[in-house]
């Protein structure tokens, strides 16, 4: 069963008159989780923006499609109504709005997109639940009474970053730097929610959600699980595609330059394994 | 249509108060108690958070100039006309001598508008007076309202004490008739507060696209005396000025004053607050906050002049800007008289940020569901230093007033 998440065909996308991504294509599969690797200012936050439709990034040419439909001139709110969710790496401050607030608004939008009434039916039952997924992220409630990203440390702004997903449930799940600015306890905390929001520890039949993790270093990729696909961008095209193990492995050793001349990934002792389904 | 570029001078000369008259107060009755107050009234004094038959220390009801209702029900705290009140305090065997607070705390020559008050000898206000050592449990209502009597001048004086160690809350609600037309009101607030005392007010006003409004306080704080004045004006406004001015001459004194306005259709408004340093350690923080809509203009000033030793005061006044033909001019001014003093100021006008915007839209909210909860998020006040009752009053009527007007 390869039912088609996302598909991403010949993308080129500009940015104040900058191009930044080129003919870039990539497809995701439900229950895939690919991971993007490339260095910085190869584009790729620019690619979850234009995935996600933000006006600064426009598309010159290509089609971004999500469960087969044509997404490309939706509106970012069209987008997440059909099930896609984004963890930003840099999310702005928004001053007077308490955290509380934004994670309410969004159990309300699950449930509009849903079409069903929400389970919280009273206020009580929604503080509950929101305490309940804060606490699991070492948040005090006291913490969701501060305002969006106002004063949040980077480890902060992943975890409240990641709450809100939890709490929007996105078929498709796009993780821009989940690990940056994160200490390492976190990390596994953090990781660790991932797994469950992408459906990491189900047998793979089950596994219904999809994931595009972008990242640097890859130290976060050790404690998700199995992982499909690894991609390597560089100046705003994939440069190759594979066997994540092997990729990061690669890059990790040799650094983004080599994978230029592809001699990273030549390494007899690992075999390239495209079905690998151990966690 | 107001033209922009005026100073408000030029719209005070604007104003000829022999245009507009007082009604015949000689016929009108004044009500017993809550319940002969009409429902239509009350509907109006709901939109700014005044609530009849609720649980509260006293009520002072005023339809123009006339007195509506007078009603204290606790021990301590007297409510009552000031006209009322000026025969009671004499001063006669070792009473208090009421004429001593007239025209203390604020001018009576300051302006045409205070002159206006001062020479009237047939209006009304309240007088309002906390015990030395008593406390309000329930907050204090005022309601003055603008029947629907074409160039109606409402004139009043009001005049509030709190002596040592008491704590008063206070909301007042200011609203106009959808009928009023053409109505000015003049509204003089005297505020004396003394050793220990704390005044929290929070005033709502609700007015219509042709009211004329001129309100000037003045408030006195003595040693260790605290006040904090909260003001929300949401509704439209032909124009509004009003500039509390606050003397911080006790030693430790404090004052923070926060101001909200939505601004909307041809509404103009030029508010602000002076406060003036002089206890040693006294400390003012003045807060504003703006949205301007459609063809409003709001002038947002903020002035602190620090005099005493070791004193402390900061302005912020933040402004956002929602109409290509509205205007916000943010003017905030620290004025040092002493190097021991630390003031610091900060002012913002602009829009709202896309980058804001498009966060938002991207948990799922429209483009205007997120500019509206960006905007309430912008407008919520900050309560916590008020006393809980006080606290959740003020975020209750706040709700309301934006739910009402906003949209």
């Amino acid at each position: 069963m390869n039912e088609n998440m996302l598909r991403i065909e010949n993308l080129t996308v500009r940015v104040d008159n900058l191009q930044i991504l080129k003919d870039f294509s990539l497809n995701i599969n439900k229950g895939e989780v690919h991971v993007l690797l490339g260095p910085n200012g190869a584009g790729k936050t620019t690619l979850i923006k234009t995935i996600m439709g933000f006006k600064k990034y426009k598309v010159e040419s290509g089609k971004i499609y999500f469960k087969g439909e044509d997404i490309t001139n939706l509106s970012i709110s069209e987008r997440v109504s059909k099930g896609i969710g984004v963890l930003f790496q840099r999310p702005p401050e928004i001053n007077g709005v308490k955290l509380s607030k934004l994670l309410s608004v969004c159990d309300q939008k699950r449930s509009e997109f849903a079409k069903e009434a929400s389970e919280n039916a009273c206020d009580s039952d929604l503080d509950d639940y929101m305490n309940g997924l804060a606490q699991r992220l070492k948040f005090s409630e006291h913490y969701l009474e501060r305002d969006v990203n106002t004063g949040f440390s980077g480890g902060e702004v992943k975890r409240s970053e990641i709450l809100q997903m939890m709490v929007m449930q996105p078929e498709l799940l796009l993780f821009d730097e989940p690990d940056s600015g994160v200490d390492v306890e976190n990390v596994e905390l953090i990781a660790s929610v991932m797994r469950e929001l992408l459906d990491r520890d189900k047998v793979p039949s089950k596994q219904e959600k999809s994931g595009l993790i972008i990242t640097h270093l890859g130290y976060i990729l050790k404690f998700l699980g199995h992982i499909t696909r690894a991609h390597i961008v560089m100046n705003g095209k994939i440069l190759c595609s594979g066997n994540p193990k092997q990729i990061i492995n690669g890059v990790m050793k040799n650094g983004f330059e080599k994978c230029k001349e592809c001699i990273s990934c030549i390494d007899p002792t690992e075999k390239f394994n495209e079905v690998d389904f151990t966690l | 249509m107001i033209n922009k570029d005026k100073i408000v001078d030029d719209i005070d000369e604007d104003i000829d108060l022999n245009e507009y008259k007082i009604e015949d107060l000689k016929t009108s009755k004044t009500y017993n108690s809550e319940q002969e107050i009409p429902n239509d009234l009350k509907d109006y004094m709901k939109k700014v958070g005044i609530e009849v038959d609720s649980d509260k220390s006293g009520i002072f009801l005023q339809s123009g100039n006339k007195l509506d209702l007078c009603v204290s029900n606790v021990q301590g705290i007297e409510l009552m006309p000031l006209k009322e009140a000026l025969k009671k305090y004499d001063g006669s065997d070792g009473k208090l001598n009421l004429q001593n607070y007239f025209w203390k705390a604020v001018a009576s020559d300051k302006d045409k508008f205070t002159t206006e008050v001062a020479i009237n000898e047939i209006t009304d206000g309240y007088f309002i007076h906390a015990l030395a050592g008593q406390k309000t449990i329930f907050p204090l209502q005022s309601c003055l309202f603008i029947p629907p009597f074409p160039g109606l001048k409402q004139v009043v004086h009001n005049i509030i004490i709190a002596e040592p160690g008491s704590q008063l809350d206070i909301i007042t609600g200011c609203t106009a008739h959808t009928g009023a037309k053409r109505a000015i009101h003049l509204g003089v607030s005297e505020f004396y507060v003394k050793k220990d005392a704390k005044v929290s007010f929070t005033m709502v006003h609700n007015w219509t696209e042709t009211t004329k409004v001129r309100p000037r306080t003045g408030i006195i704080l003595e040693d260790n005396a605290k006040f904090f004045n909260f003001y929300v004006v949401m509704s439209e406004v032909k124009n509004l000025q009003t500039n509390p001015v606050i003397k911080l001459i006790g030693k430790n004194a404090s004052y923070f004053g926060q101001t909200l306005i939505y601004a909307k259709g041809g509404s103009y408004y030029d508010t602000g607050a002076t406060a003036h340093l002089i206890g040693e350690g006294s400390k003012a923080e003045i807060i504003s906050r703006v949205v301007a809509v459609d063809n409003s203009h709001v002038i947002a000033r903020g002035k602190i002049i620090g005099d005493g030793k070791d004193v402390t005061g900061h302005i912020d006044c933040s402004a956002l800007l929602l109409s290509s033909t509205a205007r916000v001019d943010s003017i905030p001014a620290i004025n040092a008289q002493n190097p021991e003093v630390t003031l610091t100021h900060e002012a913002s006008v602009g829009k709202i940020s896309e980058e804001n915007i498009e966060y938002l839209m991207s948990r799922g909210l429209t483009e205007d569901e997120a500019i509206n909860l960006i905007v309430s998020g912008f407008l919520d006040a900050d309560t916590s230093p008020l006393p809980p009752s006080l606290a959740e009053e003020t975020r209750k009527i706040i709700d309301i007033v934006s739910k009402s007007e906003m949209g």
